[in-house]
């Protein structure tokens, strides 16, 4: 999203009433901050005593301290949130890197080479999105146990892989289809095969799309919790599930809650904010642009 | 429908480019396909099999503690979810849930949309701060909700109200008293970002010559709205809508977390959860299952004529 190219209408119409386009400006700044309010927040008793984090009213003034931050990575003698970390990490990353090993040659497919049907295929693709996912939760849970897969984080990443091949295909899909077929002819008439061409040729090019659109699977097999908390446990924990142990904490854990649920976003907000304009178009499944 | 007739239409311009390159033989077919065959047939072994296993189970009275007495019947599961007061009470949360959350993040992200639309000082950073609620984990917003902004006794509205108000200002708890508003309003705020970021696309991607020509017919903003931005903006509003109720209607995270389905919170999948993992009740769950891959089906009929319409755009621009 270009911020230019919406503004030729709106810098007119602020031009005739600057009143009005400055009041406007400052409305979209308050609902801003109404909106980052409860974030900024949570950093702020984050960084607070356990003591100065339960007061009512709040304290503003209270003094800083890191002591949130100790406890959660296990200072205090609770659990150490490393190993579910490190789970999430390689879930996330390792399913990231399939749905790419798969996406590319199917979205190479649907869109540079002609296949009959093709948007036949894509919406089935799309369609197994819509597949709530509590529709195949229990025959994965049975099946895990009885083969022996239960809480092992390779089931995970297969789910993760599955959960999000759908979306990057389609994502991959539209960023291929700008790829110049010219380019593609003449590598084939060299002699290319399909992994050279694709690694060469079409990749190079298509980079930005399969950046964006590794991130956003990335950011959603960091958030899953349902399918990792049926089918993991002790060994396969991932961050979200480490964090729904705060769930029922009381009274004096408040800054270490904050510490926790910053320091598990802290990947998602990072590859958000990196990959903001091109969030929409995955989320959108790649109908919008 | 509408997906047959883009299928023509691409056919038709791309199939001059394919016989120019060699003879069109059953092999070069299958060439042509087989980069598809890994994804999908990865698809349909890890999508598709588990839900038939489900359909399977769901005809059969299964509890996972006693599983020799497990025996086939019928439509009995499905006769009971729907006449089961608290499972049906949950199809209720979920309609109510899903509707509620997906209008009230609809029309407060068209509002930032239109305002983010205009040039303003630091709009850059203003849209920073609006996407960041939609890209915190969806369990650490909700225990953001639950016990830094809830809570009776610490949480950040009450001492908001404690400021304002003095010693004797009230102090609601907020789950307690209303745990369906409290969930649906943390689901409100996490999602209105994503309706704010379709539908700021939708606005750049307006022809603005289109709207300078209105002007200078001398239309105001309130009639550049009703009928030219609108009318534009109708499939960005049904895309979001769509995409909207299909992320809601499956949501577990927040009732897990905030209410962990209590207090006539627990909607469909938070049910189905429940019913297989705490209650063992396999074939019910199933059942409960089936229902909310049909309801899906509804709601995903609709959303891929919208997105097929948006597709079809696309392949003629």
């Amino acid at each position: 999203m270009s911020s230019s190219t919406s503004s030729s209408t709106s810098t007119k119409s602020a031009a005739k009433s600057p009143a009005k386009g400055r009041a406007l400006g400052l409305v979209a700044w308050l609902a801003g901050i109404l909106f980052f309010l409860p974030i900024a927040w949570m950093a702020l008793t984050s960084f607070h005593s356990e003591q100065d984090a339960a007061t009512n009213p709040p304290s503003l003034a209270a003094p800083l301290t890191l002591d949130g931050y100790r406890d959660f990575f296990g200072a205090g003698g609770g659990a150490s949130p490393w190993p579910s970390l490190i789970n999430s990490a390689v879930a996330s990353v390792v399913s990231t890197l399939f749905v790419l090993v798969l996406a590319l040659p199917a979205a190479y497919a649907l869109s540079i080479r002609p296949v009959k049907k093709w948007t036949d295929v894509l919406f089935f693709f799309l369609s197994t999105k819509m597949l709530p996912v509590v529709a195949g939760l229990l025959p994965l849970y049975l099946f895990a146990k009885n083969t022996g897969l239960l809480d092992n984080i390779w089931l995970l990443v297969i789910l993760y892989t599955s959960m999000n091949l759908p979306i990057a295909v389609w994502m991959m899909q539209s960023f291929l289809s700008e790829v110049p077929k010219a380019i593609i002819e003449a590598a084939q008439i060299d002699g290319a095969r399909l992994p050279t061409v694709l690694t060469r040729v079409v990749a190079p090019i298509a980079l930005p799309g399969i950046a964006a659109t590794s991130l956003i699977c990335f950011i959603f097999s960091w958030n899953e919790l349902l399918f990792a908390r049926v089918l993991s446990g002790v060994v396969a924990q991932t961050a979200p599930v480490f964090l729904t142990g705060f769930i029922t904490s009381q009274g004096l854990f408040l800054a270490k809650v904050c510490a926790a649920s910053l320091v598990i976003s802290l990947p998602v907000l990072a590859a958000g904010f990196a990959a903001q304009d091109k969030l929409v178009q995955g989320l959108s499944l790649g109908a919008v642009k | 429908m509408t997906a047959t007739a883009s299928t023509t239409a691409a056919g038709h311009a791309r199939v001059p480019t394919a016989r120019k390159q060699g003879p069109p033989g059953r092999l070069r077919a299958w060439a042509t396909r087989a980069p598809l065959l890994p994804a999908l047939i990865f698809m349909v072994v890890v999508t598709q099999l588990p839900f038939v296993a489900t359909l399977v189970i769901s005809f059969f009275d299964w509890n996972a503690l006693y599983p020799d007495a497990r025996s086939f019947t019928g439509f009995a599961n499905y006769t009971e979810v729907l006449t089961d007061p608290d499972l049906r009470k949950s199809v209720l949360t979920t309609i109510l849930l899903t509707a509620s959350v997906v209008i009230a993040s609809l029309v407060i992200g068209l509002g930032l949309a239109l305002l983010l639309d205009r040039r303003f000082r630091g709009r850059g950073i203003v849209r920073t701060l609006l996407i960041a609620p939609f890209l915190l984990v969806p369990v650490a917003a909700a225990l953001l909700w639950k016990h830094v902004l809830y809570n009776p006794e610490y949480g950040l509205f009450n001492g908001l109200l404690h400021w304002v108000g003095g010693d004797g200002a009230s102090q609601p708890d907020w789950i307690s008293d209303t745990p369906l508003l409290a969930i649906e309003a943390s689901l409100v705020w996490q999602w209105t970002p994503f309706m704010m970021l379709i539908l700021l696309a939708g606005l750049q991607s307006r022809d603005t010559e289109l709207i300078e020509a209105a002007r200078m017919d001398g239309a105001n903003n309130w009639q550049v709205f009703r009928h030219l931005t609108l009318p534009h903006l109708r499939r960005y509003l049904e895309l979001g809508a769509l995409l909207g109720s299909i992320y809601i209607v499956q949501n577990f995270d927040a009732v897990f977390t905030i209410t962990s389905g209590g207090l006539g919170t627990a909607n469909l999948p938070y049910t189905v959860y429940q019913s297989f993992y705490q209650a063992h009740e396999n074939g019910l769950a199933s059942a409960a299952g089936v229902l909310v891959v049909i309801g899906s089906i509804i709601i995903a009929t609709f959303a891929l004529r919208v997105v097929s319409s948006l597709f079809r755009e696309e392949v003629s621009r």
